[in-house]
């Protein structure tokens, strides 16, 4: 349960151009879902940072655990194999 | 520069500077939310709005003083003029009383500036009509704030609803004269420049009646008022916002940075 004191979290993403992924940017309380667009309006965007802005409750993102860092993460470290450094690129590939 | 006073735009000076000064002021009593707003958020919420105002005014001061003619700058019309020669109508320099009371002076004029301006886009003074497509999206942003703001507090708790009641009845009375076309606007309106404030006062009206409903707050009737803040006549409450606005170039003059 909330405490009805204290807004509650929500997580700002902002889009800094067309084109681009929304990234994350930080966080902020507010009342409600308008209310967190306007501040993470004030927050976020007054340098013009972005042309849009998602914001999520923080209570609704699950995250991983980081004491089980090690059993979900380290067992691709020997994995070299995944990662595609073994081709060749051919000279005519600009950008890559 | 022709010192010629007849050629001056007398009436022009007036008016841009009473837009002005509505901002200047409005601007300068938002700034003192800074550093004691309920939440860190609204502390840059309301900074943010008090900037947009002070750049208005930047823009409509500057013009007037170029319009008057007598070399003075935004600067000297902000820093150095005297209670007398402020123009803004007096609902923009009352107190800040609590949050609530911030909000609904907040409502009351940002309706006021967002119907206002929309019709100032097409002035036949294109300095003015330019200002105005700027100040526009500012505003359009400062309604949806405070109205919002007005809605959660009035469809809110028994006592926040009680506090912005109580502060709409405190600040209605002033709104008359945001509406009451003096020769000055008259004139303005004739000449294509500043739309009649009949025309702004009935979108303004509907606008208010629509968030007043939606936060389920009584609309006060109007009364005769008795304030000419527009003519230079201000309530007590100015001379304090002035002194703290301007003591820093009073008592440094040219002080910069």
């Amino acid at each position: 349960m909330q405490d009805s004191r204290q807004w509650p979290l929500y997580e700002v993403f902002v889009r800094a151009r067309g084109g681009l992924d929304h990234k994350h940017v930080g966080s902020l309380h507010a009342a409600d879902a308008r209310m967190a667009i306007e501040h993470a309006r004030d927050l976020y965007t007054r340098r013009q940072e972005g042309v849009s802005i998602w914001v999520v409750p923080s209570q609704s993102i699950v995250a991983s655990d980081p004491a089980e860092a090690d059993s979900l993460f380290e067992p691709a470290r020997d994995k070299i194999y995944r990662h595609p450094t073994f081709y060749e690129i051919p000279d005519e590939v600009k950008t890559l | 520069m022709s010192v010629d006073a007849g050629k001056v735009d007398a009436d022009l000076v007036r008016y841009v500077l009473r837009l002005g000064d509505l901002s200047l002021i409005l601007g300068q009593r938002l700034g003192e939310w800074v550093g004691h707003s309920p939440a860190l958020e609204e502390d840059l919420g309301l900074a943010n709005i008090a900037l947009d105002m002070i750049g208005q005014a930047r823009l409509l001061l500057s013009y007037a003083g170029e319009i008057e003619g007598r070399g003075r700058d935004e600067d000297q019309l902000a820093y150095l003029r005297e209670q007398g020669a402020f123009f803004n109508a007096i609902l923009a320099e009352q107190p800040n009383g609590d949050f609530g009371q911030t909000i609904v002076r907040q409502v009351l004029i940002d309706a006021f500036q967002l119907e206002l301006y929309e019709r100032m886009t097409a002035s036949r003074d294109e300095r003015l009509a330019a200002i105005a497509a700027k100040a526009v999206k500012e505003v359009r942003y400062h309604l949806r704030y405070s109205s919002g703001w007005l809605v959660r507090l009035g469809d809110g708790t028994d006592e926040s609803h009680a506090r912005v009641q109580s502060a709409l009845d405190l600040l209605w009375p002033y709104t008359v004269e945001l509406f009451a076309a003096d020769e000055v606007d008259l004139r303005m309106a004739e000449r294509g420049i500043g739309p009649p404030l009949a025309n702004v006062y009935a979108g303004w009206s509907a606008r208010i009646d629509a968030i007043l409903s939606e936060a389920t707050l009584r609309r006060p009737a109007d009364r005769p008022h008795a304030w000419h803040g527009k003519r230079g006549q201000h309530s007590e409450h100015l001379g304090y916002v002035l002194a703290e606005m301007q003591y820093l170039q009073r008592t440094y003059p040219d002080a910069r940075w």
